[in-house]
């Protein structure tokens, strides 16, 4: 008996020990990567940044019309893609559930999730680019729709099906009709949920380059035309990074470390926002 | 007319009286397993009838019969009738949304939903009208009142719902079921999820509901049963064996199965 608890110790702490090991290897990676962005990136960290234009090689400049363009382009693609998959995910989890239709969207739904989104980008450069004949910031908010789209589908159809069976039934036995109970039921329930799932989307998004490449293009000087190329923080990123100038390389540097800062703070304001809610701090 | 006289009057009206609703012959499936046999059963109105019996045994999907939830999931499927006020509830024209109205149902785990107290009891008197505001807080108070909570939840109206205790959270269930001023209330196990305390007062709530509802109450507590209902009705697979004045089925019923399960010799 007591030979066995102890292989049973052994067991758990053998456990633990691996489970820490791998927690460790995580944080360490993650760390490594915060650690080499804040190194590298703080020292061009300025004002200027966010005052001044992409500058020519040699020349000094900021990122204004690349952070201007990246926020523009994501609001347009998450605007675009969020009600699409938000509606989607409401499909999949309330209405059509165990049918047919359902199971062949969930597939597509996992294949595009996991496409590399430098295909989508081509998508959109076939579709769109080639017959308007110009690239362009729709194109690439259009670009950023179809890889926030899956993503939102997903999460939204998880937090949809964790909403308990007998709140929706007892809704259902007021006289609600299903869609009354989605939108004041079931939506107020998974509202935290819905919203991570909404800036996993714009986490994802906002970081895209591929898809960018092909349909935004870049844009030198500032531009408000949704209609014509305009700079982004990816793809002027990926430029200046493999550039041979160390002026480029220095923005690209600062640039990656601002886009993964306003992702975390994104992340925190939403939170903050989601427990000042109504309910938010109920549920979490 | 003297006072023996009305009495009599009085009880013959309640022999005539139709019944609230009805089920005849009815006979219900999951798929291939059939759940309900050949169930023939009237409801008065203004009565509490109790339905008790072995689990399994069809209580509480008689229950989901009266206001139609089982259509929601494919392959359940209802045959016979059932009659509210005379009318079957199975006819096409019967509009779902409206029966479930005439029809209020609380369920065995308080489901407040993630809205403000005042919102939940709200909820189905916005569902069938536009209400005005003063309206609305006119009846969400009337239904507070009647569930016997309006002393405790009214200076809190706008919290959140989920902050309320268990049994708090089971009667703004009840208050919001009653808010829309249904005609007939089904309770499933309507305290099985919660303590004695909060049973107790649910129980009270029960008998004051009595004289208004036709009340329709799936329990697996006897002791409930017999407390709290006028008839009481014994299922076991799926038929039903026997209904009666509570009473009666409680001391001497005409059954030897319903004798062996109220007595604790099986169930």
């Amino acid at each position: 008996m007591t030979r066995r608890r102890q292989i049973r110790k052994l067991g758990n702490a053998a456990a633990l020990c691996l489970s820490l090991l791998a927690t460790l290897i995580g944080l360490v990676c993650l760390g490594a990567i915060l650690w080499t962005l804040v190194a590298r990136g703080l020292s061009g960290l300025s004002l200027q940044l966010f005052t001044q234009m992409t500058p020519p090689p040699g020349g000094s400049g900021g990122l204004l019309n690349a952070i201007y363009g990246s926020v523009v382009m994501t609001i347009l693609g998450i605007c675009i893609g969020a009600p699409i998959g938000i509606l989607a995910g409401t499909y999949l989890a309330e209405y059509g559930r165990d049918d047919r239709l359902s199971s062949v969207i969930r597939f597509v739904n996992d294949v595009l999730l996991s496409a590399p989104s430098i295909i989508v980008g081509l998508f959109v450069y076939e579709v769109l680019v080639v017959r308007m004949g110009h690239f362009s910031a729709l194109a690439g908010a259009v670009a950023l729709a179809i890889i926030a789209i899956p993503v939102t589908v997903r999460t939204t159809e998880d937090m949809v099906r964790l909403v308990p069976q007998g709140m929706k039934d007892a809704s259902t036995a007021l006289g609600a009709y299903p869609w009354r109970t989605i939108t004041s039921v079931i939506y107020p329930a998974a509202r935290s949920g819905i919203v991570t799932g909404l800036l996993l989307a714009v986490a994802r998004v906002s970081g895209e380059t591929a898809p960018l490449l092909f349909t935004a293009l870049n844009n030198q000087f500032w531009s408000k035309d949704l209609n014509a190329p305009m700079a982004n923080l990816p793809v002027v990123i990926f430029q200046f990074a493999l550039s041979p100038y160390k002026d480029w390389q220095q923005l690209a540097w600062s640039g990656a470390l601002l886009i993964t800062l306003s992702i975390l703070l994104l992340s925190v304001i939403a939170r903050l926002i989601i427990s000042a809610l109504p309910g938010g701090k109920a549920q979490r | 007319m003297s006072a023996t006289e009305l009495a009599a009057v009085a009880h013959d009206a309640t022999q005539v009286l139709p019944p609230k609703i009805e089920a005849r012959q009815l006979n219900f499936y999951y798929g291939q397993i059939h759940a309900l046999k050949d169930i023939n059963l009237k409801f008065e109105d203004r009565s509490i009838t109790a339905l008790i019996g072995p689990s399994g045994c069809g209580k509480s999907t008689l229950l989901r019969v009266f206001n139609r939830m089982y259509a929601l999931y494919p392959g359940h499927r209802a045959t016979g009738d059932v009659r509210l006020d005379g009318e079957s509830i199975f006819a096409p024209t019967v509009d779902v949304a409206g029966l479930r109205y005439r029809v209020g149902m609380v369920f065995q785990k308080p489901t407040p939903f993630p809205l403000t107290i005042f919102d939940n009891v709200a909820f189905g008197l916005r569902l069938a009208q536009r209400i005005t505001r003063a309206r609305a807080a006119e009846r969400v108070e009337a239904a507070l009142r009647d569930a016997a909570m309006w002393d405790e939840v009214k200076d809190k109206l706008t919290d959140d719902a989920r902050s309320l205790s268990g049994g708090q959270q089971q009667r703004l269930c009840i208050a919001r079921t009653i808010a829309v001023h249904p005609e007939i209330i089904l309770f499933d196990e309507p305290t099985a999820a919660l303590d004695p305390i909060s049973t107790l007062r649910i129980e009270e709530l029960l008998q004051s509901l009595r004289e208004r509802y036709c009340i329709i109450m799936v329990t697996h507590n006897l002791q409930q049963a017999a407390r709290v209902s006028n008839v009481t009705g014994f299922m076991y697979l799926g038929q039903l064996v026997e209904i009666g004045p509570t009473g009666e089925i409680f001391t001497a019923p005409k059954n030897r199965r319903t004798d062996d399960y109220v007595t604790g010799r099986f169930g």
